[in-house]
């Protein structure tokens, strides 16, 4: 992207990284927590592709970006899944409510 | 603006430079803001020429050949047999109260119709209409179409949810289910043409094919015959058409996600509709029928651009008619049947199709392979012959009189 | 500033503006319609940075799969009654102060580090190299992923089986 410093795009990055951080971090829905992760998967996209970008050999970073997409994909099927499950058992997809393994 | 925006501007890249230049009329504009005004400039004139007149006529033919096939007469009053219809429908839902009920989410509620909206309306960026007469010729075509049309998806869900009304959450959620189901053989039936082409473009893809039968990528192997047929069923239940128009069955959910909407609103879901059908129609005709392919009968651009755009008008509309006679032909199937014939039926033979295709470019060498083309073109046009004796059959066999039927398309 | 200049920001705004709507909103459907914001300006800055195959990918993997398998999540393990207090959130200032001192560190190596910028114009198609590194140079990471992808679909059926829990 001429004209767009390279810092300008990983801020973008950062910016992402640290609003998905957040959204793990207090959350206490499980589907919210996986919004966060998306969040955090993209950030690291964003840098990926950004690098790729003003590395001048595009092909390697963009690869990356893409399994990084599939993996995500991969990981919210089985997350999803596991959420219905907890909601099966304990109606409820608060994460807190979770404790019956403690015992 | 694009990444390949030079070779997807295609011709307008000419008039763009010619505006620009040192002696343009334009010359004091920056080439990118005139690039892009003139691709909104160019995309506005198919939205407003083409895609909602499109859309408005196959409504109004829709219900035409719909009383046709049952023996009613339609709509017939506005204008010359009725053709004014789908304007003053249009009019009348424009000039219809914008409800949004009060229970409603009032900022989803007015968002969903314009992303349904969006995703249909954002394929024909890249859908051609004829060899220079194209939006933008992205390097990932097919793959930006089946992208956007996720949006709709998206746009469902929220309107089913935004309307805070269980018919049309589980409407929403239904058609949502269905979309996403039915995406898998659709994607799946594309690949065995990008195989073939080792292309995404959808210039490319046509131009991989001839103006014969024999060398569209529908007659080419018996993998790509059934690629075909697999992805039209796909691409029908994907637009929520006939027999698999569950999510607006009236009987068991009143309208689906569209329950609470009215007025313009409930236009646009009906506008996307109708006018994803062409879409359809334009996906199949590029990746299976030759795309806008005509026989070398002249030179004029001009000439060629129209014949062009007429073959492939012809071409896709035919499918939007096929789609209007399924309707008026089957039932509506169960939900429990929409999804195993997708699951267990229609992604295995997408998938076999795509291994199969995979195996006849390794092991088929290109004489036996011209062979094939041929020898099913024959066998698709006797299929074709054969359909028409079976309809001379019952006809005759129904002792029709001459008073029972007629072939002119007015009444 | 060029026009694309000036639409990269304007994307990289609205992609952070609804990361903020993810984040930040108290009714966990808004968090999830908000991501659909977030992964449509994440795809459109793909766009600006040539990477479009990328940005396919994006849409149609996200938008069209992972956002729609979210929503259907949350449709349906909430009554839709419950919006308003579905998203609860714990731990803000505390998060707050762990999540600052993160971006702090990464915004300092981010200015202070001297990147090696190779800024050459390499717009184009991208579709042929991504695919001829997946089948060349990334053979067993891509043969590796299928098996991964194909686990998970064992993994998810078995997980949300009802007949195998109860």
């Amino acid at each position: 992207m001429p004209g767009v410093p390279l810092q300008h795009v990983l801020l973008v990055g950062l910016v992402l990284f640290a609003l998905g951080l957040y959204t793990v971090l207090t959350r206490r829905n499980a589907i919210g927590i996986l919004m966060g992760i998306e969040l955090l998967l993209n950030a690291a996209n964003v840098n990926y592709v950004a690098f790729a970008r003003y590395s001048g050999a595009p092909t390697d970073g963009q690869i990356f970006a893409i399994f990084v997409v599939m993996l995500a994909a991969a990981e919210a099927a089985v997350g999803l899944a596991i959420v219905l499950g907890i909601y099966r058992n304990f109606e409820s997809i608060d994460v807190d409510a979770t404790h019956a393994l403690r015992h | 603006m694009l990444a390949d925006r030079d070779s997807s501007l295609g011709p307008m890249k000419d008039l763009v430079l010619y505006l620009t230049d040192v002696a343009g009329p334009l010359r004091f504009a920056p080439y990118e803001l005139v690039a892009m005004v003139a691709m909104l400039l160019f995309g506005a004139v198919v939205v407003f020429g083409f895609v909602l007149p499109v859309a408005g006529i196959t409504s109004w033919l829709e219900r035409r050949v719909w009383a046709r096939i049952q023996s009613r007469v339609g709509p017939n009053r506005v204008g010359p047999q009725g053709f004014l219809q789908w304007l003053a429908d249009g009019l009348k839902n424009l000039m219809k109260e914008d409800i949004i009920p009060s229970a409603a989410d009032p900022w989803l509620f007015a968002l969903a119709p314009y992303l349904v909206v969006i995703g249909f309306v954002a394929t024909f960026a890249v859908v051609p209409f004829g060899d220079v007469l194209v939006i933008a010729d992205l390097d990932i075509g097919i793959l930006y179409i089946t992208a956007v049309t996720g949006l709709v998806v998206v746009g469902v869900l929220m309107a089913g949810w935004a309307s805070n009304n269980k018919w049309s959450l589980l409407g929403g959620i239904r058609s949502a289910a269905q979309i996403v189901s039915y995406e898998i053989p659709a994607g799946l039936s594309i690949f065995p043409v990008v195989l073939l082409t080792g292309t995404l473009s959808m210039q490319e893809i046509i131009r991989a094919q001839g103006w014969a039968p024999w060398h569209w990528f529908l007659f080419h192997d018996p993998f790509t015959f059934a690629a075909f047929f697999v992805f039209f069923v796909a691409a029908l239940a994907e637009g929520n058409r006939t027999p698999f128009d569950l999510p607006e069955a009236e009987s068991e959910l009143v309208a689906g996600f569209c329950t609470e909407y009215s007025g313009m609103r409930y236009l646009l879901f009906f506008l996307a509709e109708w006018g994803n059908l062409y879409v359809i129609g334009a996906i199949v005709t590029t990746l299976f029928l030759g795309g806008w392919q005509v026989p070398p009968v002249t030179e004029h651009p001009v000439a060629l651009a129209v014949f062009q755009l007429a073959t492939f008008f012809a071409k896709a509309y035919f499918f939007v008619f096929v789609a209007m006679w399924v309707r008026a032909t089957l039932p509506r199937v169960r939900v429990d049947q929409l999804m195993i014939l997708c699951w267990k039926y229609m992604v295995p033979i997408a998938l076999v199709n795509v291994v199969g295709t995979a195996i006849w470019m390794v092991v088929v060498p290109t004489s036996l392979g011209r062979v094939v083309a041929i020898a099913m073109t024959i066998g698709g046009a006797a299929l074709v012959v054969i359909f028409f004796r079976r309809v001379r059959f019952h006809l005759r066999r129904a002792r029709l009189g001459p008073a029972d039927y007629y072939y002119s398309p007015f009444i | 500033m060029s026009l694309s200049v000036a639409l990269f920001y304007a994307f990289a705004a609205f992609t952070v503006i609804s990361a903020a709507g993810v984040a930040f909103s108290r009714n966990i459907v808004y968090s999830a319609f908000a991501l659909l914001g977030t992964l449509f300006g994440v795809a459109a800055l793909y766009v600006f940075l040539g990477a479009d195959f990328v940005a396919g990918a994006q849409f149609l993997i996200y938008i069209g799969g992972v956002l729609v398998l979210i929503l259907f999540a949350v449709m349906l393990t909430h009554r839709i009654a419950d919006g308003a207090v579905s998203n609860r959130a714990a731990g803000g200032p505390a998060a707050l102060v762990a999540v600052g001192l993160v971006a702090a560190v990464l915004g300092r190596a981010l200015f202070k580090a001297r990147w090696p910028v190779v800024d050459v114009l390499a717009d184009g198609p991208t579709t042929h190299a991504i695919g001829d590194g997946f089948l060349g140079r990334y053979v067993l990471p891509f043969e590796l992923a299928s098996f991964v992808l194909l686990a998970v679909l064992v993994g998810a059926i078995v997980v949300s089986r009802k007949e195998l829990r109860s």
